[in-house]
């Protein structure tokens, strides 16, 4: 077999693919169902990125999304907090649910939405402010408090509950730009958290970071959802197989198979999602 | 299919494993060794299970040396196929099937390196049973009892063995399925030497020697059991240990 005819037979099995294994929580936070995603317009033609895609986001339970590059997994997770609306040509359909609610409403306030679903990207982006800014910042615009000794303690609960307090409670003064790589990632993460977000989306939180700032991540996210519900994006599939309780494999646009994350890296049901953890062709 | 033609002939094993389909080929090539290495130690154990019982039977002390000194050889297989996975492990952090290939590995060379030392258990009783002058004529029925296990036991562990070659669930299914054939035929042959022992107090140290030996024999169905267990895991992901032959085909169902 040559690897055009692979790719002919991974094609057809993606064709045919309904997604296999448990899609349902039984305890779900969000609820999405027939995700489709666009980009494009009607004039040039659309390009269809995600397709059908339907599963639940467990309570308290750390989610991770795997696939190869171009999957979608990364679009997908976007939907969950409409960061998408960002992109003009593109187009999300489908029912997604926060909590029973549709996050995709006329009249609901996106920048009120991404307040309880929270973003963390790849690359850490600390706003060019001081640390104390940094987590300040998102609780006074969304008017949690304006009122100092509240938003020392919004600064200082958020920055103890991402395990960096200890290291800069010195330095409150400071850039946020001047620290490590992995500090940055966890000034990233109080951010996120000062808001009391209810879902925390994760893009490879890791993957620009050393073994030991990874370790203290995945560490983190691991007590992280004790409190919030966590949806992981990430190429490395020790870290899903690490810090995860849910495992969906993404391909060419599609749900390919969703289970318990032990079944998933031990016994896959799909040829697809065993060919890739695997490092199979395909 | 001879032993040998299990160690050249990769097909089954690989073919159905996919062992040859990883991006990396050095992957490839590490697990193909595993399957070497393992279908090897196979031959081997194989081979010392028949000398030894051989050895009983013919009351030949020169094999049963053989055989206890080639012990050895089977220990240090053991240990380098250990090696060889934990190295596997530590680089490659293998998942799915080809973390149950290492794991089914690890289990199985120790269930062969057992069987090695049951093949050892042969040799010094031969040797014992040779120089107390009990052979065949003699001892005639419970050597012939010992013979009729011996053949069922070695045939089994052919065929496990094939069975692990060519990673064929329905053969594996079948051997764990008569697994109890050989342990009523153990019983079988203690109960015979019990009334030996009855008849005739001066023959008892060698009949506990003919015991021991089918102990052996009804140890190395065991692990010849163990072995096929390993492949209804390694194929299909399932654990059928420590099941009843009617929850492994509910089990195998689902």
């Amino acid at each position: 077999m040559n690897n055009s005819d692979i790719k002919q037979e991974e094609l057809a099995q993606v064709e045919l693919t309904q997604t296999v294994g448990n899609i349902y929580a039984d305890d779900a936070k969000m609820s999405i169902r027939d995700a489709n995603v666009f980009y494009g317009n009607k004039k040039h033609g659309e390009k269809q990125a995600i397709h059908n895609v339907s599963l639940d986001l467990a309570r308290n339970q750390v989610t991770a999304l795997i696939g190869p590059s171009g999957c979608g997994k990364s679009t997908f997770l976007r939907c969950l907090n409409r960061m998408n609306d960002n992109i003009d040509i593109c187009r999300v359909t489908g029912q997604l649910m926060l909590d029973g609610e549709d996050i995709y409403a006329k009249d609901l306030d996106p920048v009120l939405l991404r307040a309880r679903v929270g973003m963390v990207f790849q690359k850490p982006n600390p706003f060019p402010k001081s640390i104390y800014e940094n987590v300040a910042y998102g609780a006074r615009i969304h008017g949690l408090t304006n009122n100092k000794a509240e938003l020392d303690e919004i600064v200082e609960t958020s920055l103890r509950k991402a395990g960096l307090f200890n290291e800069v409670k010195d330095r409150l003064k400071e850039p946020g730009t001047g620290l490590s790589g992995g500090q940055q990632q966890r000034l990233c993460i109080a951010r996120t958290i000062a808001v009391s977000p209810e879902v925390i989306l994760m893009d490879e939180p890791a993957s620009a970071l050393d073994p030991i700032a990874t370790a203290i991540i995945e560490e983190l996210i691991d007590e992280l959802k004790e409190k919030y519900t966590i949806a992981i994006v990430t190429h490395s599939m020790q870290q899903a197989a690490r810090v995860s309780q849910h495992t969906a494999y993404f391909h060419m646009g599609k749900l390919i198979e969703m289970g318990k994350t032990e079944d998933i890296f031990t016994r896959p049901s799909h040829k697809l999602t065993e060919n890739y953890i695997t490092g199979r062709f395909g | 299919m001879t032993t040998q033609d299990n160690i050249n002939n990769p097909t089954g094993f690989t073919a159905k494993l996919h062992l040859d389909k990883h991006i990396s080929r050095r992957f490839n090539e590490e697990l193909e060794q595993v399957r070497a290495l393992v279908m090897n130690m196979g031959a081997l154990v194989e081979e010392q299970v028949n000398d030894g019982l051989s050895a009983v039977l013919n009351a030949d002390e020169k094999l049963a040396e053989k055989v206890i000194e080639r012990d050895q050889k089977v220990n240090t297989m053991e240990l380098e196929i250990d090696e060889y996975c934990t190295q596997i492990l530590a680089r490659r952090q293998p998942a799915a099937s080809d973390l149950r290939l290492l794991v089914s590995v690890i289990k199985s060379i120790t269930d062969l390196e057992r069987m090695g030392d049951e093949a050892v258990k042969f040799g010094k009783n031969a040797i014992k049973l040779a120089r107390g002058n009990f052979t065949e004529e003699e001892g005639a029925r419970p050597l012939v009892e010992l013979k009729h296990l011996g053949k069922h036991v070695s045939e089994t562990l052919h065929n496990a063995l094939t069975a692990y070659s060519q990673m064929d669930v329905d053969a594996a299914l079948e051997i764990i399925r008569n697994d109890n054939i050989v342990d009523e035929e153990f019983d079988n042959i203690s109960r015979l030497l019990v009334t030996k022992m009855m008849e005739n107090p001066r023959e008892i140290k060698n009949a506990l020697r003919v015991t021991w030996c089918a102990r052996a024999l009804e140890r190395i169905g065991d692990h010849t059991t163990n072995l096929c267990e390993y492949i209804v895991y390694l194929v299909e992901g399932k654990d059928v240990r420590h099941a009843t032959i009617e929850q492994i085909k509910a089990t195998m169902k689902n």
